[in-house]
């Protein structure tokens, strides 16, 4: 901190005078100069539709989604009455069920076969976080083409083996599944990788030591590994939980939402209410309830899976 | 308690060059065997060959009198504590010093007991139910030495176990370890790169430079009769004075090479040929000229002084090496000075100045307390 010099003419009585607002507030105004590049995009991009799509939900909107008129909680009271929301809240939670569990548990299995130590072992590391390259668009444009009824891969498959066909697509028993199975792969890549390098930072040593003593393999994996890989193992339940609440580009591509609305998760809903039905107000409280979901569930987690992580 | 023997063991990671190469040794019951070398000689290598944590590549590994090269880590009966003590982060102390009890099966309530017995002997009682990152260095060290103990193996191995600790505790522990091997009678097998630890803890020492053995014996055995001068500058602080010499038996006397003879007595170079040798001497037996009558002396310029207190350590130029002094006491000299020094000439060593062999002991000077007259 500075002191105050030179602003007195009297230079004796220079230390007696107390600083100013001016003077006592510079490391705050030095510590914002610095925040302010990160405020300002924050503000444009987070801050403000947040805040914007809380004020909307309480509003009934025109055709430029502007507010028109307050409802106070009639579009959340709606939502919670339509039937289509209620559907489309199930779906999610379905498909959040589908792609969380099964998705960890092959990226784990992935990351421990690729974490051996093998003549190029490399190659399989490339090969398996190879899909966090391939973008949703892309690689959905993929699946589309192998779940085709008729040219598809896996119908070919199944006739191979002489097995009843499957409308993957466009059987509302099956669609839900498909998506989710082309959702798991694309995250398993970015899983994959997560875990490997968490599986990396174990101590070599831990094993060898487990290994004098005896431990068997699935004893060490027991023992060792899945408590060490705690911390790693909570960051990417979390983050594939709040991907899974916020899939949109693999419905929007394969489905569209359909079949019977049988793939209408939340995120594509509030999209078709928004920019297909102009529905701004129902729309946003749709947001603002799938963010509270997001919340809730994230400090559920949080309360419930921090007491069985290991930090170091 | 099980002896371990090594028959030409030797180890190659690319099946070309060996990194550890024909190593002989038979490791007694009960047996304190300190594996000592720089680093990157391979004694952790070979350690880890005896543990089962690295394949052999050669020679033949027996434990007990099994032969152990294809016997996995859990079955050669051995514990091993680990430099960095590889303590699970994740468990308890107790839970990490009966760890692998837990492994084999053991009934809880005799995991429990042992846990508390080893405990007691190493001071940890009171910390069983803290998580490793509670505790010291001092303290992590414990628990894994307690981790070694409890599992009751005749054998354990230690690799560098004392390295993270500081000058002090390091001290400590060197003499704890040495109890706790003596009372339990386990056979111990002590990699180190710390000469200090190799002498005062090893019944025998192995030297290993570059995956070769240099010498294995007692530590006053390899201190007094070092079979090379690699050894002679390892073992010992400050290490051998060396210095090339040439040899002139017809008068029994030793040439540096600013041309300086040194005198020794009659007959202790026959039998030598005259040629290009390596002499080595010890900074405890150059000495202040006046204190040493008789013996050859010789002036020299010194080049730096550390006073120790008790003490005094010098450098000066012998020829054209630097050699150091070790004098009892405080000396006032100062970097610069031409001064006296006597040298001791029966504890001259003489090296083969081709293979390095040791061609001439020094003189015994081994002491002994004289027995007082009993009444």
């Amino acid at each position: 901190m500075s002191t105050v010099h030179g602003r007195t003419s009297d230079g004796l009585f220079a230390s007696e005078h107390k600083p100013g607002v001016w003077e006592r507030s510079r490391r705050a105004r030095t510590a914002i100069l610095y925040l302010l590049p990160s405020i300002i995009l924050f503000s444009v991009f987070i801050f403000y539709p947040m805040f914007r799509t809380i004020y909307l939900s309480f509003f009934l909107t025109n055709q430029a989604g502007e507010a028109a008129v307050f409802v106070g909680l009639d579009n959340y009271k709606y939502l919670l009455e339509s039937s289509a929301f209620l559907n489309s809240a199930k779906a999610t939670l379905l498909f959040v069920l589908y792609t969380v569990p099964a998705g960890i548990l092959i990226s784990l299995f992935l990351a421990l076969l690729a974490n051996e130590k093998l003549r190029g072992i490399g190659f399989f590391r490339t090969i398996y976080s190879s899909t966090m390259g391939v973008s949703v668009a892309a690689s959905s444009v993929v699946w589309l083409f192998m779940f085709h009824p008729s040219i598809g891969m896996f119908n070919r498959f199944l006739a191979i083996f002489d097995f009843p066909q499957i409308q993957w697509l466009l059987d509302p028993q099956w669609a839900l599944i498909s998506v989710a199975i082309s959702t798991i792969w694309m995250n398993t890549g970015f899983s994959f990788l997560i875990l490997l390098g968490g599986l990396q930072n174990i101590d070599e040593h831990l094993y060898e030591s487990a290994r004098i003593d005896g431990a068997g393999y699935f004893y060490r994996l027991r023992r060792i590994t899945i408590p060490m890989l705690s911390p790693t193992l909570f960051f990417i339940i979390t983050i594939s939980l709040i991907n899974a609440f916020q899939t949109f580009g693999q419905i929007d591509i394969l489905t569209k939402g359909g079949p019977a609305q049988s793939t209408n998760l939340i995120v594509y809903s509030i999209y078709r209410e928004a920019f297909v039905n102009y529905q701004f107000g129902t729309a946003s409280a749709q947001a603002v309830f799938l963010f509270l979901c997001i919340l809730v569930a994230t400090i559920l987690q949080f309360r419930l899976g921090e007491r069985r992580v290991h930090y170091q | 308690m099980k002896k371990v023997e090594l028959v030409g063991v030797s180890k190659s990671y690319d099946r070309q060059k060996d990194v550890i190469s024909n190593i002989d040794v038979t490791i007694e019951p009960g047996e304190f065997f300190v594996l000592v070398g720089p680093s990157g000689c391979g004694k952790s290598t070979m350690l880890r060959m005896i543990a089962g944590l690295e394949e052999i590549t050669g020679g033949t590994l027996r434990i007990g009198d099994q032969v152990a090269n294809r016997l996995p880590p859990s079955r050669r009966d051995l514990s091993m504590v680990f430099q960095n003590y590889a303590l699970y982060p994740h468990l308890s102390v107790e839970d990490n010093i009966t760890f692998g009890l837990d492994v084999k099966k053991i009934p809880k309530e005799e995991r429990k007991k042992r846990a508390l017995e080893t405990a007691e002997m190493l001071g940890l009682t009171d910390y069983l139910k803290r998580k490793p990152r509670e505790l010291s260095g001092g303290q992590r060290q414990r628990v894994a030495l307690a981790r070694a103990i409890v599992s009751e193996a005749p054998i354990c191995l230690m690799d560098e176990p004392l390295s993270n600790l500081d000058a002090k505790l390091r001290g400590h522990m060197r003499s704890e370890i040495r109890r706790i091997q003596r009372r339990l009678g386990i056979t111990m097998i002590y990699v180190t790169h710390d000469q200090v630890e190799a002498m005062t803890m090893g019944d025998r020492i192995m030297i290993l430079h570059e995956g070769k053995i240099q010498q294995i014996g007692s530590p006053i055995e390899i201190y007094n009769h070092p079979a090379n001068p690699f050894v002679a500058t390892f073992i010992g602080s400050p290490p051998m004075n060396l210095a090339p010499a040439d040899v002139a038996p017809e008068k029994s006397s030793l040439i540096l090479p600013g041309g300086e003879p040194i005198r020794l007595p009659e007959g202790t170079l026959s039998g030598l040929q005259k040629g290009r040798v390596t002499l080595g001497i010890r900074p405890e037996f150059l000495m202040p000229a006046e204190e040493a009558e008789g013996h050859p002396v010789f002036r020299a310029e010194v080049t730096n002084v550390e006073v120790l207190g008790h003490e005094t350590v010098f450098s000066f130029l012998a020829g054209t090496e630097e050699w150091t002094a070790k004098w009892n006491g405080q000396w006032q000299i100062r970097p610069g000075d031409r001064i006296p020094i006597a040298i001791d000439e029966e504890s001259i060593c003489l090296f083969d100045g081709e293979s390095g062999a040791l061609i001439k002991k020094p003189a015994d000077r081994q002491r002994f307390v004289p027995e007082e007259a009993t009444p």
